[in-house]
């Protein structure tokens, strides 16, 4: 044992205990909710909980690895829901539940992956600034067009229109997606494994983690930060920075595509207007306050931040402001190069009282 | 004649935009980042406005006063305290997503504040409507004073960047902040009195977007902030008329839109037309292409 623990390479260490913690996590809900000591409410927030570390940890891959700001987290998530809803929804007769999910999942990521490259590209040969404004304004522009898109089912096959009555449906045909009032019902297709939704999150989150983290530690991850540390000298040194941005960015939209999936799965009623803007900073806030680069702050930051405000109502009205203010603090204690060399000479300090104490 | 009635609506719209575009676009060009919490400034403008004037009872010229005064002491302390910090940071990324935290801070901040339901805003501009060829096309009174108020902003500008020394030490510290330090132009108060300016045509534009669409929540400034960043992009990011032409093209765009297409896509539309700019000519219609050096 103690052989193994000294041949693992300290990189592998750490990303096994990101692994651990998750399952550790797992375990002790598990154990609390089976001895009773889970509430409703409780219960209730575990699936969003894993949709939200999901999307946080993807987020991270494109803000923290690759160094850009996207802010169309949401519209990736938006677009990861609604195809696998939709694809649900279509197949609910023909395919039992547990596959039927496991396409859903696929289909939901190869969605978003497909509009990650489609943004991607035209953006990512740009500055940052131009990514996060591009992102965000997709993420505008899939709310819009899925607000004012039909979809319905018969006998002929799909039917998209912009109108409810342009569908023209023949008889014993269904409405999937009723524009502004989204598509419902997607729950009720999996009530025979809706107890096990939360073990299928933590799955997926495993999943994610364990693509983020080979991701990262692989060639073409360190490629992905060259290009963020230095981009003109990844340049000269042969990296293709439009493909290792792409590829990160792309990655990360398929993941945010599967954390949509999860979300679009757990509710009975999928609304477009849950994808907005404040989700896409949401997500952000988790990244920022768990530590941009940081994996494991990220489900940490997911988790506290998402449970603790849930758990104390009252300070729900405060909610917004003090992540705004978390926000704008972390940012300037972690950057800011005074804040950076106090925390250094403070370090300093704290180095050399103890080096005197033991020289004592 | 509907054409030129949407025309005319295009142009009013654009022309606000246009005067938000120029606060994102001199700062970008001078502080080189993207100011996220400018469009919740116009936001705070319009809500200091609607306060001053009912819950005050001020004069609607002192109340503008004091809107465009408050707003440009929200700017620059914003800069001291968030932005300036983080000027010399590593990161890129950590300016901006400071800015986006103002930008909610300032949201949050007004939504404990003002409350969550919308506001109708007061009429502070008064002045009459014109009726042409015979009552088939009416321009309100407001429409005039935005398009007015937009060419004499943008006269102003431009005048005051290129005959003025404080204008000429912010083209200079745009150009090359270190080498414009030192000439002697000190870059902090120029940077600060581009956030000045800045937000004080942001109140300005609040109160003209207020007035044209007279519903206020906490969340009005964040939509036309976006959309004005669209359009300092499209005129070329950097240029005082690339974002007057630009703010008015998409303004006349988006009407359009509306009108033509789908009132529901308008503003997908809006976003399409960025996407398809950075496409086609990534540094806008006036902007410079630069070369990044190592």
């Amino acid at each position: 044992m103690a052989d193994m623990k000294k041949s693992m390479s300290k990189t592998s260490k750490n990303n096994y205990i990101t692994y651990a913690m998750v399952i550790a996590i797992f375990i002790v809900v598990q154990a609390l909710s089976a001895t009773g000591n889970l509430s409703r409410l409780l219960t209730g927030l575990l699936v969003p909980l894993c949709v939200y570390t999901i999307a946080a940890v993807s987020l991270n891959l494109v803000v923290g690895f690759s160094g850009e700001l996207s802010l169309g987290h949401a519209g990736f998530m938006c677009v990861g829901a609604y195809s696998s809803a939709l694809f649900s929804s279509v197949f609910a007769d023909t395919l039992p539940s547990v596959p039927r999910l496991i396409l859903a999942i696929l289909i939901g990521a190869a969605v978003a992956a497909v509009f990650g490259i489609l943004i991607g590209i035209p953006v990512l040969r740009l500055r940052g600034d131009y990514l996060a404004i591009v992102t965000l304004a997709f993420g505008e522009i899939i709310k819009n067009l899925i607000n004012v898109l039909y979809v319905g089912v018969d006998e002929n096959g799909l039917h998209v229109a912009v109108s409810s009555a342009g569908l023209n449906l023949a008889a014993g045909g269904k409405q999937i997606m009723k524009g502004a009032l989204g598509i419902s019902g997607t729950a009720t297709l999996y009530k025979d494994i809706k107890d096990y939704f939360f073990l299928i999150g933590v799955i997926l989150i495993l999943i994610t983690l364990f693509i983020v983290q080979n991701l990262v530690n692989s060639r073409s991850g360190r490629a992905i930060t060259s290009t963020r540390d230095n981009r003109i000298a990844a340049e000269s040194v042969g990296i293709s920075v439009t493909k290792y941005k792409l590829m990160a960015f792309t990655i990360s939209a398929a993941l945010a595509g599967v954390a949509g999936v999860l979300y679009a799965h757990n509710l009975s009623m999928l609304k477009v207007s849950t994808f907005d803007y404040n989700l896409s900073i949401l997500v952000l806030v988790y990244v920022v306050l768990g530590g941009i680069g940081n994996l494991r702050g990220s489900i940490i930051a997911t988790i506290i931040l998402y449970a603790l405000p849930e758990l104390l109502r009252g300070f729900s009205t405060y909610r917004m402001l003090i992540y705004a203010v978390v926000l704008i603090a972390m940012m300037l204690f972690n950057w800011a190069p005074a804040a950076r060399n106090f925390r250094s000479r403070i370090l300093e300090r704290l180095r050399g009282n103890r080096k005197k104490k033991e020289a004592a | 004649m509907s054409f030129i009635s949407y025309l005319k609506d295009g142009i009013s719209l654009g022309s606000i935009y246009a005067i938000i575009a120029l606060g994102y676009t001199m700062v970008y060009g001078i502080a080189k980042m993207l100011n996220f919490a400018h469009g919740d400034v116009i936001m705070v403008g319009a809500f200091v406005i609607l306060a001053a004037i009912t819950k005050a009872g001020l004069s609607p010229l002192l109340s503008i006063i004091l809107a465009v005064v408050l707003c440009t002491v929200l700017g620059i302390t914003i800069e001291m305290v968030a932005y300036r910090p983080l000027r010399k940071a590593s990161s890129n990324l950590a300016v901006l997503i400071t800015a986006i935290g103002v930008s909610y801070l300032l949201q949050n901040v007004a939504l404990l504040v003002f409350g969550a339901d919308a506001k109708s805003f007061v009429t502070v501009i008064n002045v009459p409507t014109l009726v042409l060829f015979d009552g088939q096309l009416t321009i309100k009174g407001i429409t005039i004073v935005t398009i007015a108020a937009c060419i004499i902003i943008m006269c102003g500008l431009t005048l005051f960047v290129n005959k003025t020394k404080p204008g000429h030490a912010m083209k200079a510290v745009s150009e090359d902040r270190d080498a414009a330090q030192l000439m002697g132009v000190n870059v902090n108060s120029t940077i600060s009195l581009t956030f000045a300016i800045g937000s004080g045509l942001a109140a300005i534009a609040g109160l003209l977007l207020c007035s044209a669409y007279p519903t206020l929540t906490p969340y009005t400034g964040a939509m036309p902030g976006i959309k004005a960043f669209v359009a300092a992009v499209f005129g070329g990011i950097g240029s005082i008329p690339g974002a007057m032409i630009g703010g008015i093209l998409l303004g006349v765009i988006e009407i359009f839109g509306k009108a033509y297409i789908s009132s529901q896509v308008a503003d997908a539309i809006v976003f399409a037309v960025l996407i398809i700019v950075l496409l086609v000519k990534p540094t806008g219609l006036f902007g410079k292409n630069v070369q990044e050096k190592v």
